[in-house]
């Protein structure tokens, strides 16, 4: 055990724990005044529910045992055999339990990223049976693929922090739950103008910071690799904030603060299975790259017609796509891409990618049907009228 | 007794309150409103999506004054609030049957 180790991915724990109430925020701001509150909670409350999940069985699911390269076993249930040691920890260097609740930050954001594609007329009750349904049936297979000693890490498949874990998954369900539930009422007709982009650009700026948590964290030491992905991060992220307004000024607009926060959240998504594996200057080529093609999947939104209402498909999707295949194509550091001559690499990027869209929609199709069939998933018309803010929780956000 | 209703640019607040008062005006009501004229609306993006916003901010301000002063007041508020060009707004006057004041009950030109 390494008790510098320790301190750092603690901290790195705390950092990432923070990102959510910033997704909260950021989403927050982008919608409409009636819906604030309905908003922030569906990012907030799984700080709640997916925490008491993890300790009961979602951690174990994940990294329990490995059964068949699918899932874990039941060996660490009730945080059954997680302690202060490194006694059965997957990181060596860290106690158990701090291993254990740094990946819990991960899989609390997970679900609340989702939330965005459906905004402003979920119910909540249906949306927190969808969640743990979601976190338990969807992620925890998911990262024990990739982390947990399954399938896909033992294929080769360079994850970093989360490409596929995180944004991927949560991008390919945000697809399928805002084609299955429909458009807002109004949709095409009605002008959803966010209520207060400076809590979005706060927002940004607070995952922007919890970021280097998630992803310098995911070194799971503190050593160089932790340093060169807070780097890459922060890179990566600069930039794309930037080409995201060079887009909007190619496509005939003005360069937007909304634009600049989106394009900073695109260049965090798309480092994020990268940030260990590539230079600082190939993650400013990335950043680019995701400012360019993140706005180029909103605008392709704007073209097909699904209400995606906060871009998840867009950013998460589209952007955990590109940081998957650029890993596998500019990996330089512990593992070598395309531009190390293996080409190889970016194949079993693509099976990754393919895997995860294909696994994620067709689970989150399952568990959307279900939940809608038995509970009630879409607030009716009146209620979305009304806000979802007095509808489901009786309250409003402002008083004047 | 006649009301003066003035809704003009939002940023000529300052400017008319100082022109009414300098001429004698005692009080007066100011609402924040959203209306379109000839100046029509505007576009917002977000994120690539375009949306028409007709409803343009505008100040509205209330003044209730006797018959014969509502003219300067008028002359007053048009001096200080025009700039000029479409979207300066319009200034409405109409007759007030009766003004109460409430602490003393007092009514008519009195009670302004």
């Amino acid at each position: 055990m390494n008790f510098v180790d320790n301190a750092f991915i603690l901290i790195c724990a705390a950092l990432v724990m923070f990102m959510t109430p910033g997704l909260a925020l950021f989403y927050g701001g982008l919608v409409r005044s009636k819906n604030v509150l309905a908003t922030i909670m569906q990012s907030f409350i799984m700080l709640g529910l997916v925490s008491v999940l993890w300790a009961i069985c979602g951690y174990s699911l994940a990294f329990g045992t490995d059964i068949g390269g699918l899932i874990g076993g039941l060996d660490f249930v009730f945080l059954n055999g997680v302690g202060m040691d490194n006694a059965g920890s997957p990181a060596e260097n860290l106690p158990h339990l701090t291993f254990m609740i740094f990946q819990c930050m991960f899989a609390v954001i997970t679900p609340a990223l989702i939330s965005g594609a459906f905004a402003e007329r979920m119910k909540f009750g249906g949306f927190m049976v969808f969640s743990a349904l979601w976190l338990l049936l969807v992620y925890a297979p998911l990262c024990h693929w990739v982390w947990g000693g399954g399938w896909m890490g033992e294929m080769g498949a360079l994850d970093f922090a989360g490409g596929a874990v995180v944004h991927m998954s949560s991008g390919a369900a945000a697809l399928c739950c805002c084609i299955l539930i429909g458009k807002r009422k109004g949709h095409g007709s009605t002008a959803f103008i966010p209520h207060n982009l400076p809590m979005t650009i706060l927002g940004a700026g607070i995952l922007w910071f919890g970021w280097f948590g998630f992803n310098a964290g995911s070194a799971l030491a503190a050593d160089g690799i932790a340093a060169n992905a807070f780097v890459t991060t922060h890179m990566a992220t600069a930039a794309a904030a930037l080409s995201w307004l060079v887009a909007e000024w190619a496509h005939g607009g003005k360069a937007t603060t909304l634009g600049a926060a989106s394009g900073a959240v695109a260049g965090l998504v798309a480092i994020t299975p990268a940030a260990g594996f590539v230079t600082p200057m190939w993650a400013i080529v990335i950043g680019f790259g995701a400012g360019f093609i993140c706005y180029g999947g909103i605008m392709l939104k704007n073209k097909l017609g699904y209400d995606d209402a906060l871009d998840v498909v867009g950013i998460h999707g589209l952007g955990g796509t590109f940081g998957a295949l650029a890993t596998g194509v500019f990996a330089t550091i512990g593992a070598e891409g395309l531009i190390a001559g293996n080409a190889e690499q970016l194949w079993i990027q693509f099976v990754s990618v393919v895997a995860t869209w294909g696994f994620s929609f067709v689970m989150t199709f399952i568990i959307f049907k279900a939940v809608d069939k038995t509970i009630g998933l879409k607030a009716t018309d009146e209620e979305q009228d009304r806000g979802m803010d007095i509808a489901e929780h009786s309250e409003t956000g402002y008083q004047w | 007794m006649k009301k003066i209703e003035i809704i003009t640019r939002t940023f000529k607040l300052d400017e008319v309150k100082t022109a009414l008062s300098g001429i004698g005006v005692k009080g007066m009501t100011v609402n924040e409103v959203k209306g379109f004229g000839r100046q029509g609306g505007h576009k917002e993006v977000y994120r690539g999506a375009e949306y028409q916003v007709d409803f343009v901010p505008k100040i509205k301000i209330d003044v209730v004054v006797e018959d014969d002063f509502a003219s300067e007041v008028v002359a007053a508020a048009t001096k200080a609030a025009q700039t000029g060009q479409v979207g300066d707004g319009k200034i409405f006057v109409s007759p007030v049957d009766e003004v109460v004041r409430i602490r003393t009950g007092e009514t008519g030109e009195e009670a302004i």
